[in-house]
């Protein structure tokens, strides 16, 4: 039923419509220009001029930052990871029952123990921080919940539900050790018996 | 006074830098002439309000012994204030400090603050009491003037980060005691079929202006504040941070010290998304449990005993005490230190966590499984037990203990109050296991990064 009002409701509308540009009197600017630049004004002077205005901006401002802050947060000021293959000596050099700190920064440490040497990581397999090797109490202590382990990696205090895990060890070329990152034996997984995983001397 | 950042790195790896004058073998100490200028200043504060209270006493309530108890009172800490600003030096005598040290653990902490918690809600009436409460606060500030001439305490306590636990004690001290006075005054006013007191003053204000402009002002003036405070109290900044260095002890911000130490017993997993999800859903379905139409805008103890019970338990006892103890009490490595002990980054505790399916089956059975393998039969013993408690429990409840609220809230609600309730009880429920039996965990599944 609404159909037959529609075409003729839009004629009219179109054909009001073109009288529109054809009326624009243009001899009369002089006499509106004033009221137009100061109705410009009074927008521009509520965008920027009124005490709320600037509030707004410096709000908007200060939003804008914190989140530009905040994304700046997603890029920590880390360096770059080191190779995952690096030599770290001759198996001779290393001592029975001492545990070499010197590679920690490669996330890292090498232990001789019971004739065999392996490399393991220093992350906590609580939540990640790194433990520190205790010489005097011979274990390594996480100092965020406390977890301990022993010289072997094995976990025996705190809430760390396994062992520290080995990076893959062997002996290159050269004679010297090679620590290799990019594989590692978890000994809950029955892994650590893999000749991989350490190196005998 | 010197400030240390958390676990700074001296020359010693991560030793834990001692304020000047201390020798951490013979606990030698010393104090130097600005903290002593500053605990006098302290007690004279409280000299201040005690005379305030004395005053309110004699003028307002005409109650002349009151009056005199705390012009007493406020004589003690004049004494206390003349000796700091004239820097006689006292020192809380290293007897009692050692006692201290040796009576704390956190066994005997959690305890203790359970015990405190169970008599404030059992004499909530006479804790509660303006002159009672008014010295149990004037107990706390003198053992706190106390304990800040200990030089090992005042190293964690004048710490730029920890101010806002400081806040919070008292904080939330005030507070309880403020709802918990009106609840009991209210009580005894129902008891004589008396209307409660918010009940008298009917008067009805509007949301707009009346709330907004209220909040709108606190929130100008809490801005101020951290602005302020922000500039004045530098955030201890430590070292860049690297991999290979853990500070010692690595803590977590304030707020966030009940759930480090959630993880001390729990696997990351539970402790850290398990948990606090429980947490978070308990307090969203707090209005659909708690259907109890009484203590609608007035206080009230006696109408919502479990509701005020349980909350509180949880908030006081197992996330405040658990932040206290956080700040005070754990020390490098995490271990657990006196509030007076040195903090000995080579302090050993021996300590020997077990599995239960270890005590299960190498224990009692005499067997050993093979790595990696059978994980489900090895694991069965603590599998039934969690599956016997989270399953089996609430039903037993419904039928025994918790008949009444099973026939009041029906049966969804009170299935989602239980398992709410279950998974709160689940960390002293751990907590116990854990210093009774060094248990480490119930049901052990490294295989699937699954541990209970
Ligand atoms: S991260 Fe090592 S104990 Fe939690």
């Amino acid at each position: 039923m609404s159909e037959p009002t529609n075409p003729p409701a839009e004629t009219p509308a179109a054909t009001a419509t073109p009288p529109k540009p054809a009326a624009p009197p243009k001899p009369a600017p002089p006499a509106k220009a004033a009221p137009k630049s100061t109705a410009r004004r009074g927008v521009l002077l509520a965008l920027f001029g009124s005490w709320f205005a600037v509030a707004w901006l410096a709000m908007t401002a200060a939003v804008g930052g914190m989140v530009l802050g905040t994304v700046r947060f997603l890029f920590p000021n880390v360096l770059s990871e080191p190779p995952s293959k690096f030599k770290v000596g001759l198996p001779d050099q290393f001592e029975d029952g001492k545990v070499v700190e010197r590679f920690k920064d490669q996330n890292t440490w090498i232990v001789k123990y019971n004739g065999i040497i392996y490399a393991l990581s220093t992350t906590c397999t609580h939540l990640g921080c790194t433990p520190n090797w205790l010489e005097s109490a011979q274990k390594f202590k996480c100092p965020c919940h406390g977890s301990g382990f022993k010289i072997t990696g094995v976990n025996f205090e705190g809430p760390a539900p396994r062992p520290l895990e080995r990076w893959g060890l062997s002996v290159g070329e050269d004679g010297q050790l090679v620590v290799d990152k990019s594989k590692k034996f978890q000994k809950e997984l029955g892994q650590w018996d893999s000749s991989e995983s350490y190196v005998k001397v | 006074m010197l400030l240390f950042g958390q676990g700074q790195i001296g020359p010693e790896p991560f030793a834990r830098p001692n304020e000047i004058g201390e020798d951490p073998v013979f606990h030698h100490q010393h104090l130097d002439a600005s903290t002593q200028t500053g605990v006098g200043v302290f007690y004279l504060l409280i000299v201040l309000m005690n005379l305030g209270f004395a005053a309110y006493w004699f003028y307002n309530r005409r109650d002349r012994k009151q009056a005199n108890i705390w012009i007493v009172v406020a004589l003690v800490f004049l004494i206390h204030a003349a000796a700091y600003l004239f820097h006689a030096g006292w020192i809380l005598p290293a007897f009692i400090r050692n006692a201290v040290d040796d009576f704390i653990g956190p066994v005997t902490y959690f305890m203790l603050s359970l015990v405190l918690f169970i008599l404030f809600i059992y004499y909530r009436k006479g804790c509660t009491e303006p002159p009672v409460a008014w010295g149990i606060l004037n107990i706390s500030l003198l053992a706190s003037g106390w304990a800040i001439t200990d030089s090992n305490f005042r190293s964690i306590i004048t710490k730029e980060d920890n101010v806002p636990i400081v806040l919070l004690i008292f904080s939330v001290g005030f507070f309880t005691w403020l709802g918990m006075r009106k609840a009991v005054v209210n009580d005894e006013r129902m008891a004589r079929g008396e209307p409660p007191l918010e009940k008298l003053e009917d008067e009805k204000v509007l949301v707009w202006p009346d709330l907004v402009y209220t909040e709108l002002i606190c929130m100008v003036i809490a801005t101020f504040i951290l602005v302020i405070w922000g500039v004045v109290l530098k955030a201890p900044l430590e070292q860049p941070a690297t991999s290979a260095k853990a500070p010692n002890p690595s803590k977590a911000p304030w707020y966030f010290l009940g759930l480090q130490e959630m993880l001390v017993y729990y696997d990351p997993w539970m402790a850290g998304v398990v948990l606090p999800t429980m947490i978070l859903v308990g307090l969203i379905a707090i209005p659909y449990i708690d259907f109890n139409q009484k203590g609608n805008g007035y206080y009230s103890f006696n109408e919502r005993k479990v509701a005020i019970v349980t909350f509180n338990f949880g908030f006081i006892v197992l996330w405040v005490t658990l932040i206290v103890l956080g700040t005070f009490l754990r020390g490098p490595n995490w271990n657990f230190f006196g509030p007076f002990e040195y903090w000995d980054p080579h302090k050993v505790l021996p300590l020997n966590n077990v599995n239960l399916s270890d005590m299960f089956w190498l224990g009692l059975m005499g067997r050993v499984f093979e790595e990696g393998k059978d994980w489900f039969l090895r694991e069965l013993p603590g599998i039934i037990l969690v599956v016997l408690y989270m399953a089996a429990l609430p039903p037993l409840l419904a039928k025994t203990v918790l008949k009444p609220f099973y026939v009041r809230m029906g049966f969804v609600r009170f299935f989602v109050l239980v398992t709410l309730i279950q998974f709160m009880a689940a960390l002293p429920i751990k907590m116990v296991l854990r210093w009774t039996m060094n248990l480490k965990y119930i049901v052990y599944i490294p295989e699937y990064f699954f541990n209970i």
